[in-house]
């Protein structure tokens, strides 16, 4: 069966091997002794909501999704009903 | 003047233990003064590897206390006198391992030995850490496989920043050691080929162990690979990495058990 499919497979394994790590390594290595650094972000953009708006912390969501170059940080609000009813 | 080597990996069970025991006993062969020191509290293994595990009377917490000398301590290899083992504490915790008493064991190593290899313990805690502190020389085990090789490239990482000489500004030497290597899966694609590895990690290649039954023979005996079967394929690899390790240039090869039954009878190297 795996042989089978193996036929048809255009990449060796490893290859993607080597990518995944490559692209994985270079941000953890960008990344050394800033591990606080998506904590300290939230933390700092909360407290900016904060100043206007009052959010459960609950309703926060951060993420961040590493790509090829570059990273993707994204900070997920949800708005509490009555600011929702508010036109903006 | 001694030198001082962690043989260091990140993670487990990549062949830490069998590669100190294996280059401590292949460096022993020149006639030079070995000691191999098992730095993972609680979870000792390089007696066993070894085959010294029934000698074990002291070890290095009870030298670090005070309990004992560390001649006391020391085993001698039953193969060859000149390659002691200082064995870690199977019972104590691993917070008896200080860093004051870790320099003191090492700096009076250094004095009575030529070569220490620390076995280091996996992780990138404390015991790891200790592991490597004194260290000359690194020496990075890594199979190549994707978990292995971003460990290994964290631990890089911690050689050039957490160890003594790091913090004195002084580069530590560091090499890769590719362990359980198989051309055969490489060349179909289906393992990191050695290219890969060194490419992604950036430090200068010491050896490459290919995948054999040999390892685990020697295991089950308690006898380095390099002592149990010299002319088995990972033997020769480790051989020549000490060969390296010295300082000589020797060309680069994955020796292969396939060896023909007239090399075989005469002991010959075939690469």
């Amino acid at each position: 069966m795996s042989g089978l499919f193996a036929l048809f497979r255009k990449r060796p394994t490893a290859d993607l091997a080597r990518e995944r790590l490559q692209i994985l390594l270079s941000h953890e290595r960008a990344s050394v002794g800033q591990e606080g650094l998506i904590i300290t972000l939230r933390e700092e953009i909360l407290a900016v909501i904060a100043r206007h708006i009052h959010v459960d912390r609950n309703d926060v969501q951060v993420k961040v999704e590493r790509n090829g170059e570059s990273s993707i940080l994204e900070i997920d609000v949800t708005m509490p009903e009555s600011v929702r009813a508010l036109r903006v | 003047m001694a030198k001082v080597v962690v043989v260091t990996s990140g993670k487990g069970g990549v062949g830490k233990t069998t590669s100190t025991a294996a280059l401590g006993a292949a460096l022993a062969q020149s006639g030079e003064r070995i000691a191999v020191v098992d730095f993972d509290v609680g979870l000792r293994n390089l007696d066993l590897i070894m085959g010294a595990e029934r000698r074990v009377v002291f070890d290095m917490i009870n030298v670090i206390q005070g309990e004992a000398r560390l001649t006391q301590a020391l085993i001698r290899d039953k193969r060859m006198e000149n390659l002691m083992l200082l064995p870690a504490s199977q019972t104590r915790d691993k917070d008896a391992l200080t860093g004051e008493g870790v320099a003191r064991v090492i700096a009076e190593l250094r004095e009575s030995f030529d070569w220490v290899l620390c076995d280091s313990p996996a992780g990138i805690e404390r015991g790891a850490q200790l592991a490597m502190h004194h260290a000359d020389i690194a020496v990075v085990v890594t199979n190549p496989e994707v978990s292995s090789v971003r460990d290994s490239d964290r631990i890089i990482g911690m050689l050039d920043s957490k160890t003594e000489r790091a913090e004195r500004g002084q580069r530590i030497e560091r090499h890769l050691l590719l362990t359980r290597y198989d051309q055969a899966r490489a060349d179909r694609g289906d393992m990191l080929k050695v290219e890969d590895v060194l490419e992604i990690l950036s430090i200068p290649l010491l050896g490459i162990i290919p995948e054999s039954q040999e390892v685990l023979r020697a295991s089950n005996v308690g006898t380095p690979v390099t002592l149990h079967a010299p002319v088995s394929a990972p033997a020769r690899a480790y051989s020549d990495a000490v060969r390296r390790l010295r300082g000589e240039s020797v060309e680069m090869s994955i020796p292969s058990d396939k060896v023909g039954i007239v090399a075989r009878l005469f002991g010959r190297r075939v690469a």
